[in-house]
């Protein structure tokens, strides 16, 4: 039973990243656009009179951010677009007959999702190497902040899309919740620079945590202690993958 | 004989209150091909949902060949092929890969996956299909991929709901000897269908059911023996006479050229043809007007409207 849920897992994450490689014009060209966009506005435009940030030229310090910003939209609206597509279109039905067990189905659109979130994050870094001369501090735990990461937005991903009516309910979570959270989590700046209640406001803000690790692993420096943002992004992808999992079991949406 | 499904005391009522399902007892035989029938919102749908998982049950119990969908929800899941009523395929994913996911879906690898779709598509005859997605295919090679798609892990138990619905009659009397060949290789197979001649040609045994109960089970040839009258159709010489009373017959429809009437069981036709003699009525042809499981199936499913309303 194990060795079947294993090869199903396998087939999950096969058609995911067949499907997101199938319309790369869609999923991979859009971050690396983006991100260049930023690198050439934000870090080297504007970047330039800025000078310094946190013992950093303002390009460096912004890499890490603009990454981790390319790994949060692409590993959640992988897992919410396909998620919803397969209830759209009912086609989730053929897993849902099937005896895939619910964790393996919940593992394998995460593990799609990570996988769509890691490659443009690799793209978003070898790009920025035409822009600054960066060097990964602690390869380790920037692979480690990476992953969970990823983890944590497919895994939300898959409760939006769990939760979604329609096409538009699968934008509203990104567009409202989620940009402005990653603009005010610390991509472009550190929050030395806020005054003390927005300092204060920030630490309630999960991504703040997940670019500040990041920041750590790449750069070395961060406005937060690596234990501290990676005990914060664990319990978050712990808790949303459990309630993923329980909406799963429990067929909300999905079984009537 | 082994039992290839039991429901027990099934029962589904939805949130708001409305019973689909009232407490069903079922029991289809290994090999057998079994159709399901009944009127539109009768239960049918709801029933297979419950079977292969799609719907949650309220209560009652699931066997599949042996299997408790409670307790053994896997096995049971494995023997399971199902071809629903609507389509429901990625609309991007070329045929052969549709296939060959489903199989790894219930375990199988990749390798064999492969062989099992090529010979499903083969068995279908979709296998110059194999790189096309479903939105670029036919309804009736969408109708087959369904039930390529039900057969590439080889179940036990084929439900197919409806699986001819809106096709034409070629690839219908193709699918028809499709079922045969595979119910004749040891796959059980419930049908349910609006096209009664299809069950009454495919199948051995029958539940009819009705607001959510079954009204009338049994093998097929049992229940056609109930029907209590045929109604034929008479194609009629023009200028008959105007009107036409017939003493032990019931007219359904007359005209100038055709004449509908309702025969009861054991009653002879040649005592109808001497009558119409007698009025100088001139029978060029003749036939059923539906087939006898639909016009049983008809009476019964008014006998529960009236109840329904009397109740």
């Amino acid at each position: 039973m194990l060795n079947a849920n294993w090869v199903a897992f396998q087939t999950i994450v096969v058609r995911e990243i067949m499907r997101f490689v199938r319309i790369w014009v869609q999923t991979l060209t859009p971050p690396v656009i983006n991100a260049v966009l930023y690198f050439i506005i934000f870090g080297s435009l504007i970047g330039s009179r800025i000078g310094d940030m946190g013992g950093h030229t303002y390009m460096e310090y912004i890499v890490p951010g603009v990454v981790m910003m390319g790994v949060i939209v692409n590993s959640y609206s992988n897992v919410v677009s396909s998620f919803f597509s397969a209830r759209y279109q009912h086609f989730i039905e053929e897993l849902l007959i099937s005896p895939v067990h619910n964790l393996t189905i919940l593992i394998g659109y995460i593990t799609g999702g990570v996988c769509r979130g890691l490659l443009v994050g690799a793209l978003v870094l070898c790009v920025s190497l035409a822009f600054t001369d960066l060097q990964v501090r602690y390869w380790f735990a920037t692979l480690v902040f990476t992953v969970l990461t990823a983890m944590l937005f497919a895994a939300l991903g898959l409760i939006n899309a769990i939760y979604a009516r329609n096409f538009d309910d699968i934008s509203i979570v990104p567009n409202f919740i989620l940009t402005p959270l990653t603009y005010f989590g610390g991509v472009f700046y550190s929050i030395s620079l806020l005054p003390p209640l927005w300092q204060t406001l920030s630490k309630f803000n999960p991504v703040f945590y997940i670019i500040n690790g990041f920041r750590y692993g790449v750069l070395g420096t961060a406005d937060v202690s690596l234990w501290h943002a990676f005990v914060v992004v664990s319990v978050f992808t712990l808790a949303a993958m459990a309630l993923a999992l329980s909406l799963l079991n429990r067929g909300t949406r999905l079984k009537s | 004989m082994q039992k290839a499904l039991e429901l027990k005391q099934l029962r589904k009522t939805y949130e708001g209150g409305f019973e689909a399902v009232k407490g069903i007892d079922l029991t289809v035989e290994a090999g057998d091909f079994f159709a399901l029938l009944g009127p539109n919102g009768a239960g049918k749908s709801t029933t297979i949902g419950l079977i292969s998982s799609l719907i949650t049950k309220t209560s009652g119990e699931i066997e599949v060949f042996g299997h408790n969908t409670d307790t053994e929800t896997e096995a049971a899941k494995r023997c399971i092929g199902l071809v629903p009523q609507e389509f429901n395929f990625n609309s991007f994913e070329p045929a052969l890969e549709i296939l060959i996911h489903q199989a790894g879906f219930y375990g199988i690898h990749r390798h064999e996956a492969r062989e099992r779709a090529e010979h499903c598509l083969d068995m279908l005859d979709l296998q110059d299909k194999r790189k096309t997605v479903p939105m670029k295919l036919s309804g009736g090679m969408k109708r087959r991929l369904m039930i390529a798609r039900a057969m590439v892990h080889a179940p036990r138990l084929l439900i197919l709901d409806e699986p001819t619905a809106g096709v034409d009659i070629e690839i219908r009397r193709a699918t028809w000897d499709l079922l045969q060949k595979l119910n004749e290789a040891g796959t059980t197979i419930i049908l349910t269908t609006h096209y009664l001649e299809e069950a009454e040609s495919l199948c051995r045994n029958v539940a009819i059911i009705d607001h959510g109960e079954i009204v009338e089970r049994g093998q097929v040839s049992d229940l056609l023996s109930k029907a209590m009258a045929e109604t034929f159709v008479f194609d009629l010489q023009q200028h008959a006479v105007k009107k036409l009373q017939l003493s032990a017959y019931k007219i359904n429809q007359y005209s100038e050229s055709r004449l509908e009437v309702e025969v009861p069981r054991g009653q002879s036709l040649n005592a109808l043809f001497a009558e119409l003699q007698t009025f100088g009525v001139e029978v060029l042809s003749m036939r059923n007007k539906t087939n006898r499981l639909e016009e049983f199936f008809l009476r019964l499913v008014a006998r529960g409207k009236q109840r329904a309303a009397h109740a």
